[in-house]
This record gives structure tokens, sequence and C-alpha cells, in this order.
């Protein structure tokens, strides 16, 4: 176990293996299985070698959080999938089946609904991170890209798992937003026939939702997440200050303000996972509707095409788009706000032109239009839970104002020129203990 | 200075895990108080006639681990409501178990003559004919606290008023122009509402006392209603039971892997 690395063929992206990295075994059954398969060199590469800065602060437990509640929403989706009749005729039958008479259903079907909105929760905050120390700017537009499209995918998945239930704000929630497409000129309305496969949402629709929902786009998650962590791989962690640590290297040419990813962050996130367990099991064990935010009233009706309930509202993770599409009077050019609301972010790394990455050496503009994009976007998800109505919808025009502004006015103010950078450390600051 | 960001984050998470403890001591204190204030509310008002006035802020105040309450809330089902309306997600044997109700009481008291204790709590009444009967389905009730609300029911089941206009006689607050008759005025009494000149409602007057006093009848009602909690997720009481262990061990593990953070980044510098 003392002895030096021996493998020329480790390679990790800091440069060669340190000392501390076990060499491979050659006897045994490790021996045996990495002449087979590169278990050990992957181990190496990937955690052991891999060398992520060491002044990650709170902001950076929601990437390892958003794979645990992925983990635990395939788990749990899978016992549910075991119990859950798709059909309109059994549906919701069976969802109450599952409460009531499945051991332990309750259970697994409140972790599912819980674990649909944590996943927005850390994954909101998880962007949130990218936007403060500004992740997304070369060389990771790539990665901020593929994690975009994992966020798009998320929303599919969610939107669709929210259909199954089949309770009458599922139904009304699917009627409003399969209706969004028809808004879409010359294709719309033959496009949302397709969607729903009937005239109405109907049997057919719930049933092609259950099998998108269960195969197409886990598999498609999966993918992407993958995808994402690979991208990862080739660029390395930002971090709070918005400095590559690739930059300074010791005489091993291993980051001098790296560390290894394993131990130090494997040890560090299972510290995250326990806070976020503690406070997941809290609202699972005693507030699993979280006060009509996260299961609604209504949903415990079955889907009734006769009897629309008195606000029809997505659930919280949606109303900020929900209150954008509804500002505008007509529908089809809130419909397309409500799209470029959406797609806004992709473009960030290209808007973005200042030199600097990290809100913390930046000028007091950049800072404030953070803050009123933030301030936009709770505004906004509070005022989609509202009856469109009065001064609900004034608001929900002022604060979508103050979402685009902080996209689509940041090709001007994030330039030095405008907005004033400090000088950025040679080294991330830490202080150690 | 030994200081560190990360120690301090640490502890902000701590410091959280232990705000949310205490404000969930802090608020189950304060809804006791509240419950407190409420009760002598009520009987401050007793002696006055407006009866109804604040039957919008009236809230079912009830406990579901209350194994007594419940039991007469499933009476009070047996008797008043499953004439007409079904349970169909709760199955007879379930109740008996979950409130304790000895198999032999259950048949002999709640169980309908000739049905099975495995059964499926469903009326008698058919479909069709009670269609005929009040232009619609009494609706199933097993999730009506759930959909609803327990105050809701709770203010549903005690704002009846006769009203010539309907064909039951009878009218709502809470439910206006409901399809449902005062069936449970001989327990609470024939009530008239009065109305301002704006055609507010201002209080009910009791025309016809029933066998129970407003307080007793009050409590028929909310021992219904919180059955019908219960039976909107007959599981509750377990989800809260495990709850607790599953926290505790939570907050265990999760400060076992602080000290263990703790000791491994004692390396870094």
């Amino acid at each position: 176990m003392a002895s030096k690395p021996q493998s020329p063929e480790v390679r990790a992206p800091g440069g060669p293996l340190p000392d501390t990295v076990n060499p491979l075994p050659k006897k045994g059954f490790m021996g045996w299985l990495n002449k087979r398969m590169p278990v050990d060199e992957f181990i190496a590469n990937q955690l052991t070698g891999y060398y992520a800065p060491k002044n990650f602060n709170i902001w950076y437990f929601f990437g390892s959080l958003a794979g645990l509640v992925l983990v635990m929403q395939l788990i749990t989706g899978i016992f549910l999938t075991m119990f859950y009749k798709p059909g309109e005729m059994t549906a919701f039958d069976s969802v109450e089946f599952i409460m009531r008479e499945v051991d332990h259903g309750w259970l697994i079907r409140y972790l599912h609904s819980t674990g649909a909105s944590a996943f927005f929760i850390v994954v909101y905050l998880h962007m949130f991170r990218a936007l403060l120390y500004g992740s997304y700017k070369a060389p990771r537009e790539l990665l901020w890209l593929l994690g975009m499209a994992v966020y798009l995918a998320l929303m599919a998945e969610a939107f669709m798992g929210y259909v199954l239930p089949w309770g009458n704000m599922s139904f009304w929630g699917a009627q409003v937003i399969v209706n969004l497409f028809g808004t879409i000129p010359a294709i719309g309305p033959p496009l949302v026939e397709w969607i729903r496969g009937d005239y109405g949402i109907a049997d057919a629709t719930l049933n092609r939702f259950f099998s998108l929902h269960v195969v197409a786009i886990p598999l498609g998650l999966l993918l992407l997440v993958l995808l994402h962590l690979v991208a990862l791989r080739r660029t390395g962690s930002n971090n709070p200050d918005g400095i590559e640590i690739k930059e300074k290297l010791d005489n091993n040419g291993k980051p001098l303000d790296g560390i290894p990813f394993h131990p130090y962050y494997t040890v560090k996130d299972v510290v995250g996972v326990g806070v976020f367990f503690v406070l997941f099991a809290i609202v699972v064990f005693f507030v699993p509707t979280f006060g009509g935010l996260f299961l609604e009233g209504p949903n415990f009706d079955q889907a009734n095409p006769m009897s629309t309930p008195e606000h029809i509202a997505p659930v919280w993770y949606f109303t900020p788009y929900y209150a954008i599409l509804r500002a505008v009077p007509d529908q089809r050019l809130g419909a397309l706000l409500m799209g470029i609301a959406v797609v806004s972010f992709f473009f960030l790394p290209w808007l973005d032109r200042s030199p600097v990455k990290s809100m913390r050496y930046r000028g007091p503009i950049s800072r404030i239009m953070l803050g009123v994009f933030v301030v936009s976007f709770i505004a906004l998800g509070y005022l989609g839970l509202q009856p469109a109505e009065g001064l609900y919808v004034v608001l929900a025009r002022i604060f979508a104002v103050g979402y685009f502004a902080y996209f689509w006015t940041m090709w001007w103010y994030s330039r030095p020129s405008v907005d004033p950078v400090k000088p950025v450390p040679d080294r991330v600051v830490f202080n150690a203990h | 200075m030994r200081t560190n960001r990360m120690r301090t984050a640490g502890r902000y998470m701590l410091a959280g895990v232990v705000e949310l403890v205490l404000i969930t001591v802090a608020s189950a204190l304060l809804g006791t108080v509240h419950a407190a204030e409420d009760a002598g509310a009520a009987k401050a008002e007793e002696g006055k006639p407006a009866l109804g006035a604040n039957w919008k802020s009236s809230q079912a105040n009830t406990n579901v681990a209350d194994k007594a309450s419940l039991q007469r809330g499933a009476r009070n089902f047996a008797n008043y409501c499953l004439g007409c309306h079904s349970l169909k997600y709760e199955r007879w044997s379930r109740l008996g178990q979950d409130l304790e109700i000895p198999p032999e009481v259950l048949e002999k008291s709640l169980l309908p003559p000739g049905d099975k204790p495995a059964n499926y709590i469903l009326t008698t009444m058919p479909a069709a004919d009670a269609e005929t009967w009040f232009g619609k389905t009494p609706p199933d009730l097993s999730l009506m606290a759930r959909s609803r609300g327990k105050d809701y029911l709770y203010q549903f089941l005690t704002t009846f008023y006769a009203d010539p206009t309907r064909p039951t006689g009878a009218n709502n607050l809470r439910l206006p122009a409901t399809a449902m008759p005062a069936v449970l005025s001989e327990l609470e009494g024939v009530k008239h509402a009065v109305f301002n000149k704006d055609g507010e409602f201002e209080h009910f007057d009791l025309v016809a006392p029933g066998r129970l006093t407003q307080a007793e009848y009050e409590g028929f009602v909310r021992d219904t209603v919180n059955f019908l909690d219960y039976v909107g997720e007959p599981t509750q009481g377990a989800r809260r039971a495990l709850g607790v262990w599953v926290v505790l061990f939570l907050l265990v593990f999760t400060w076992l892997a602080w000290l263990m953070k703790k000791e491994y980044w004692k390396d870094v510098h």
C-alpha cells in the first residue's frame, strides 16, 4: 500500500498521480478485476486524482444533492410503478391504493412527490450558484448548456409526472400547458392533438405521459447528467473567486489551490446530504402537502372535465413562468415570452461580457441586476399562484420586466467600462482551520 | 486568525436545523395558546345571540390522535352519513383496527346488516335513485377532508339554514345552493338566516331547537370532521410516529458526518 505509484497510464487532469493515491493492485480479486476493467484507474482519475478548488462554500453542495435526488426519484419511482395503473379509470384509484393499502406505500409516494419539489429547489440553488460566480462563462459554456438541457428535461419529467395521479388539478394543468403549444402559428392545433392523442386530455394522453415519464425522459435525463459530468471533468469546477486553479500548479503539476475530490469533498458532501435529509424528512413526515404547495387540495378530487378548479395554477416550480404567461394580454405573445424566459438562460455565456467571473470582483451594477433577477423570480413565483387579476397582473408585468432586464441588458451592463471590476487575486481566498 | 469560511457555513447549517426544531416547538406551543384563547372566546360568546356570525373564521380544531373522538365520529358517520355517502377507499376492518374498535363491537354497532368487515364502506343507496332524488349523486367522502380541508367541512356542517326557495327546503352558507338537505336538523334544530338590507349574512336565529345544545352539536360536527380527516389519510398517525425517529437518526448521522469532515479537513491549509 505504501509503495510508489506504478502505473504511468493513469492520467489526472492536474498532472501525474499524487503520492496519496494507492498503487494499482496486481494480485487478488482487485488485480484480476483491474486487468479486465479500469476500476482503480477510474477511481484514481475521477475521484482521488480529480482536483477541485479548496474554497467551495455552501453553494457547492447542490450539485451532488441534485444527483442524490435523481437517484431517490428513480428508486421510489420504480416502486410506485409496481402499483400505479395508468388509465383514466384506474390511475386515481391506484394512487389511493398505494396511499392506503400498499405496505409503506404512503412513504414511497410522499418521498416521490416531495422529491419532485426538492429536485427543483436544489436545481434552482445550483443554477443561482452559477449566476453568482459566473460558472457559465468560458471555458464552461458547454457545461452550462448541458446543465440547462438537464433542467428542460426535468421540467418535462415533472409536468408529465404531475398528470399521472389524475387529480382534477393534474387534468386542468395539463389542459392549460398542452394548449400552449396550440398558440404556435399554423401547426399549433394539429400539434396539440398529436401530443394529446385525442381531442381532449384523455386516457391516451395519460398513458403516453406515463410511458414518457418512466422510460423516455429518465433515460434522457441520465444521459444528459452523464454528459454534464463529463464536461465538468474537462474544465474542472469553478469556485467562489472565479479563478482557474489549473493556472497555478506546484512542482508535481497539481493545482496549488486544489484538493482531491475524494476524500475531501466526498466527506464534505455527506454532511450536506445529512442536512438535506433532515429538512427533507421533516417535510415528508410532518408536512407532506406543504400547505398545498407540494400536493394541492384540488388534486385529491379525481379528474373531472365537467368541473374546473377555482384557480388553475401549476406546481410552485413552474409558477414564475406561468405568471409571465398571464401577465401578457395576448395569449400567443404570452406563450412566446414564457418560452423566451426559459430559453434566456441558454444565452448567458455570450450575453455576459465581463472579464471577471465571480460577483465578488464585479461592480455594483452586476450585483444589483442579479438581485433584481432573484427578487423578480421569487415574486413571479408567488404571483403565479395568485388569481390573474387587478394588482397581481400589474406586479407580474413589473417583475417580468425585471426578469428579462437581467438577461437582455447584460450585454451592455456587464462591460467593465460600464461596471468597473475589482482586481482578482492570484490565488483563491481560503482560511484554513 | 483561525477563522474559516467553511466552518462558518457548517455552523449556519447546524444553526438552521436547531432553529427549525425550535420553530416547530415554538409554533406547537403557540398553537396550544391560540387554541386556549379560541376556547375562551367561544365561551365568552355563548351569552350572545349572534349565532354563526363568525362562521367564516370558525375552525375544526380537531385532533386525529384522539381515538375516542374518532370512534364517536365513526358512529356519527354510520348513523347520519352512510345512508347516502360512501368511503370507497376505506375498509370496515381497517377502520376497526385503526380506531381500536373490537371486531364484535364493529360488527354489532357499525357494520350494516349483511356487510362483511373486509368490504369497503359503501352506501346502499343506488346511485341512479340518488340522482333522481337530489339531482346529483352524493359525493364519496374518502378524500373530502384532503381536497376541501377540515375547516371547510366544519363550516359546511354548521351553516345549514331553512330556505323555502330551495327544493330541499335548506340552504348553506359555505356551499350556497347545495343539493344536500339539512339532514342533521333533528340534532342541531332549525335555523333561520338573518341578512342585512345589502343581502349580507348577519347571524342565525334558532327557530326550533334540536335534540342537542349548540355546544353539543359543535362537538358532534368536530368528531365527524375528525373522523373524515382520519379517513382522508389513514396512515397519518404512523407517518408522524415514524418521522420522529427518522429525523432523530438523521440528526445523529449528520453530526457524525460533520465530525468526520472536520477530521479530514485538518489536512487542508
